[in-house]
């Protein structure tokens, strides 16, 4: 039985309770626990240095040569806070409605309302780190709109929120492994986790510049290694983000909940050649003041500026009048493939929509959106030789974050005691569709404001007896983790790497993208572990395991995609309804629209590994929805 | 978007690891897009290297964005490339001309050890922070963020140093490898707010130490860096340091 912890009495008291109700380690004590952290990006970052500050011995790992350069850096249009600032009407509850309707309805009322709880103390926090946001003239802070909300909470900085939080949560890390409170191990991959009796007690890692594998233990492990969107190879995800901590996990026993729910954002710059290898993220919050449309006429060859105001069709503003724009991401891309679907789609592939700034330029001038957009304007300048200043941009779907992940009780802790998931990796507070700037959100609550008590609570009840890395049970798994290594060297194949990658992340998108049916499903079933076979019989690795080796590192990653792949597209087969970014085709209204089955499908699905990708247990968690009624979403 | 392709000839630096001398190595590439990025156009090498059973070349990178700042390399003698304000992953194959030779080295400095062929290591710059480049604030004991005020002008002038993303492209293209320019963008960003004046003179010191300590060479106004930086930050913040440096000394 899935017991989510989720403590009983009324909603805007049960998070205060429970830390009344954990028990506390006291300060001498605490320095006697260590912790392992997986992953220093907005939730690692947080949760270390916060750890440190405690008194706990932090090890904190990352597979880049800094914590700064996490994929948390790339976060463009914001992060969402219940101030009210803007006396437009916000409220931590309407926060916390909008997230869960936002997740139509997949997502734990307890989680997302201690989300919006902590969600005013991040701003606080961060602004006190120096980190610095946007304001008005008088000197406060600014926000701004972003989709599926009717107010306005977001925070930023202008186009860089990602990469000014995490330089505030990197530099609290950095305060904290000066002060010898957290020993940091850049360059190094988890490749396993190790448990004894029971507890997660250590990982097994290998240092990506000397190639050694070293045995790490500890008294917790916590994971905060990031979305696997990679898994469909073109994402707007950076290149080292990787299912392989999560994947490892999952087959040490932590249950992996809800893979299939992953996020298709829809403003992104179209792909454009078969070289290319990755997607570009346009923010979110383009969508305040550019308008999308198509021309009314299919195949238009006209320029766009050519093409008059009634022979444009402002589709979202047509469907969906009291959003427009701003509807969020799921509804959106899956409007933007609709009308390419239907052959109103333009650029050269047909695969586009146009994101027009036009009248917003001549509302508030060049300079008031140079100001707000300035750096994006120039990054899509960059990539696509065109000015969208004078030009509308062109823009389609892409993948950009997944809402699945291990899954986690209200202490963020996984199936394995001892081993918590925070951040993007875990699954917990987004439900089927994430609403805009509510990763970073989420993040810095778990980092900042939810483990370090958490953690207290695990330590001062788990009996936890001494481990050491030479003993039977860490060197098998490290014997474990080096025989996989060799084993991928000497299969010395024809194919390189990343053809396998390409191979199966196009399989993805087109049979488990944005739309999914039955028969394509079962295809990704039969194809994927035809792929995997392959791979280990052909796949050509180059180099030694002593060194820095590119193409071992992606290798590894690559060959958990291919397992976990399965599991993926296993659970959109499962889940017989179309409900936020999981869009069944046979599931939905005559309007289109994702059609949820409450009866059957208000649950969390949790695979536990069984041996083989293909045959994971379900284990289910149902949802209870007390404060919010469930209702057909609706932006119209 | 135009789809030209374009045949290079390329010079790469080669260096199996840190205690190998090294040695530039030629390679062709026909029919690159000149819609491909710099680092798509590595990846058409480094796949065709594979096809023919050698060792890719190394080189680092991971947002492809211009935001993390992973990339980096000499491109044709300039940090980033030709394009000013511009990152590797960024500049596109465009720039080049059919014909052209490409030469690519690592960034070179005594405080950036070659780890293999293009990669550096920059471990450096994360001990220059960690000797003072944070506010002092513990998680929890922050007031409401409304309660500090900053005039807009002054936070916009912290913004333009606070966007610095540590590839280290200043300290490549200095003729001393000196790491002022980041240094300087870090002290002058928290300097310029109030969140950061409490201990501005003791971070301004403990950065510049450190600085000194791990083998970056010394300023002397050269601007290279500002001109090399993919992030256009200003050269007005070496000052901006050497200010909090001489108030430093006075109290
Ligand atoms: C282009 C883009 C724009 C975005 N914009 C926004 C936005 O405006 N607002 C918003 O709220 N969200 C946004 N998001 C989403 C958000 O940025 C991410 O969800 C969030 O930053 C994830 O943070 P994280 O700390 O969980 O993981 P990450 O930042 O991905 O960090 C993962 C960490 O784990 C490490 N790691 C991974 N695997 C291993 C391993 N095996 N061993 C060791 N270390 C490992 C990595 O090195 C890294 O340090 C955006 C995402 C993208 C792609
Ligand atoms: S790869 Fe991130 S800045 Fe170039």
């Amino acid at each position: 039985m899935l017991d989510s912890k989720i403590p009983g009495g009324q909603l805007a008291e049960m998070w205060d309770k429970h830390r009344f109700n954990l028990k506390l380690v006291n300060p001498a004590n605490k320095r006697k626990f260590d912790v392992i952290v997986v992953g220093t990006g907005l939730a690692g970052a947080s949760a270390s240095a916060t750890m440190a500050e405690l008194g706990y011995n932090v090890k904190a790992f990352c597979i880049q040569d800094s914590p700064r350069r996490a994929h948390s850096i790339a976060a463009q249009g914001g992060i969402n806070a219940a101030k009210n600032y803007q006396n437009d009407g916000d409220s931590v509850y309407r926060l916390f409605y909008d997230t869960v309707k936002g997740g139509d309805y997949r997502s734990r009322e307890a989680n997302v309302y201690r989300l919006a709880q902590n969600s005013n103390n991040i701003i606080d926090q961060c602004v006190a780190q120096g980190v610095p946001f946007a304001r008005e003239y008088g000197g406060l802070l600014a926000n701004r709109s972003f989709g599926g909300a009717q107010v306005s909470r977001t925070f930023y900085a202008r186009g860089q929120t990602g990469q000014q939080l995490l330089l505030g949560a990197y530099n609290a890390l950095s305060r904290m492994i000066n002060a010898g409170k957290v020993q940091m191990y850049t360059r190094t991959e988890m490749l396993d986790l190790i448990v004894i009796d029971g507890k997660a007690r250590g990982i097994v890692t290998r240092n990506l510049v000397t190639g050694k594998f070293e045995t790490h233990v500890a008294d917790a492990v916590v994971l905060c290694t990031g979305g696997y969107g990679n898994v469909f190879y073109l994402s707007t995800n950076a290149m080292a983000c990787n299912v392989t901590a999560s994947w490892r996990a999952h087959r040490r026993g932590a249950y992996f909940a809800n893979p299939c729910f992953t996020q298709i954002h829809p403003t992104c710059i179209p792909v454009h050649g078969d070289f290319q290898s990755k997607l570009t993220l346009m923010s979110e919050s383009l969508r305040n003041d550019g308008r999308v449309w198509v021309p009314k006429k299919k195949k238009d060859p006209r320029k766009p500026t050519d093409i008059p105001e009634n022979e444009r069709d402002y589709y979202l503003e047509r469907r969906y009048p009291s959003f427009g724009n701003l509807v969020p991401r799921d509804v959106a891309s899956r409007a933007a493939k609709a009308v390419c679907d239907d052959g109103y789609g333009v650029g050269p592939t047909g695969m586009a929509v146009y994101l027009d700034f036009a009248d917003a330029i001549r509302r508030d001038g060049e300079d008031a959106i140079r100001e707000r957009y300035g750096n994006l304007f120039h990054m899509y300048q960059k990539i696509t030789d065109e000015n969208p200043y004078q030009t509308p941009m062109k823009i389609f779907p892409a993948v950009h974050y997944t809402m699945g992940g291990l899954w986690v009780d209200y202490n963020l802790m996984s199936t394995v005691p001892g081993l918590f998931v925070l951040g993007e990796a875990n699954f917990s507070d987004h439900g089927a569709n994430r609403l805009g700037a509510s990763a970073l959100m989420q993040g810095l609550s778990d980092g900042y404001f939810v483990i370090p008590y958490t953690i207290g609570g695990y330590f001062a009840q788990a009996e936890l007896g001494k481990v050491t890395a030479d003993q039977a049970e860490c060197r098998h798994v490290e014997r474990e983790a080096r025989d996989r290594v060799e084993k991928l060297l000497n299969v010395k194949g024809k194919r390189g790497v990343d053809s396998f990658h390409k191979e199966l992340g196009h399989l993805m998108w087109n049979n488990v993208g944005m739309a999914r049916n039955r028969q394509g499903l079962e295809e990704a079933l039969r194809r994927i572990p035809e792929i995997r076979k392959e791979f280990w019989e052909n796949v050509n690795v180059n180099g030694s395991a002593e060194g820095l080796n590119q193409s071992l590192e992606k290798a590894g990653r690559v060959a958990d995609f291919l397992e976990f792949a399965e599991t993926m597209a296993l659970d959109a087969l499962t889940r017989e309804e179309s409900c936020g970014g999981h869009f069944r085709e046979e599931f939905q209204t005559s309007e289109g629209e994702a059609r949820r089955d409450d009866d059957n499908f208000a649950h969390v699905a949790a695979w536990e590994y069984t041996g083989d990708p293909a045959k994971p247990t379900l284990h289910k968690e149902e949802l209870e929805f007390e404060y919010v009624k469930l209702t057909q979403r609706s932006y119209k | 978007m135009s789809s030209n392709t374009i045949n290079i000839k390329l010079r790469v630096w080669r260096q199996n690891g840190p205690e190998d001398s090294g040695r530039f190595e030629q390679y062709t590439l026909d029919n690159i897009s000149t819609d491909a990025s710099f680092l798509e156009m590595l990846d058409v090498l480094n796949d065709q290297l594979i096809a023919e059973g050698k060792e890719p070349v190394a080189f680092d990178h991971d947002c492809r964005e211009g935001i993390c700042g992973t990339c980096g390399a000499v491109v044709n003698g300039q940090a980033h490339g030709p394009e000013k304000g511009t990152t590797l992953c960024q500049t596109h194959m465009r720039t080049f001309g059919s014909g052209q030779t490409i030469t690519l080295e690592p960034f070179r400095a005594k405080a950036f050890p070659v780890i293999r062929d293009l990669v550096v290591d920059r471990t450096a710059f994360d001990s220059i922070t960690q000797s003072g480049g944070y506010v002092s604030v513990r998680t929890g004991s922050a007031p409401d963020a409304n309660a500090i005020p900053i005039g807009k002008e002054h936070a916009d002038k912290a913004f333009d140093a606070a966007t610095c993303i540590g590839c280290g492209a200043c300290v490549a293209a200095c003729p001393n490898a000196s790491a002022m320019l980041y240094v300087g963008a870090k002290v002058s960003y928290l300097s310029l707010l109030p969140q950061g004046e409490v201990e501005r003179h003791d971070r301004a010191k403990n950065m510049v130490t450190t600085m000194d300590s791990l083998g970056f060479g010394n300023c002397s106004n050269a601007g290279e860096c500002e001109e090399a930086c993919p992030k256009n930050i200003s050269v007005e913040n070496i000052a901006r340091l050497n200010r909090e440096l001489l108030k430093a000394a006075l109290v």
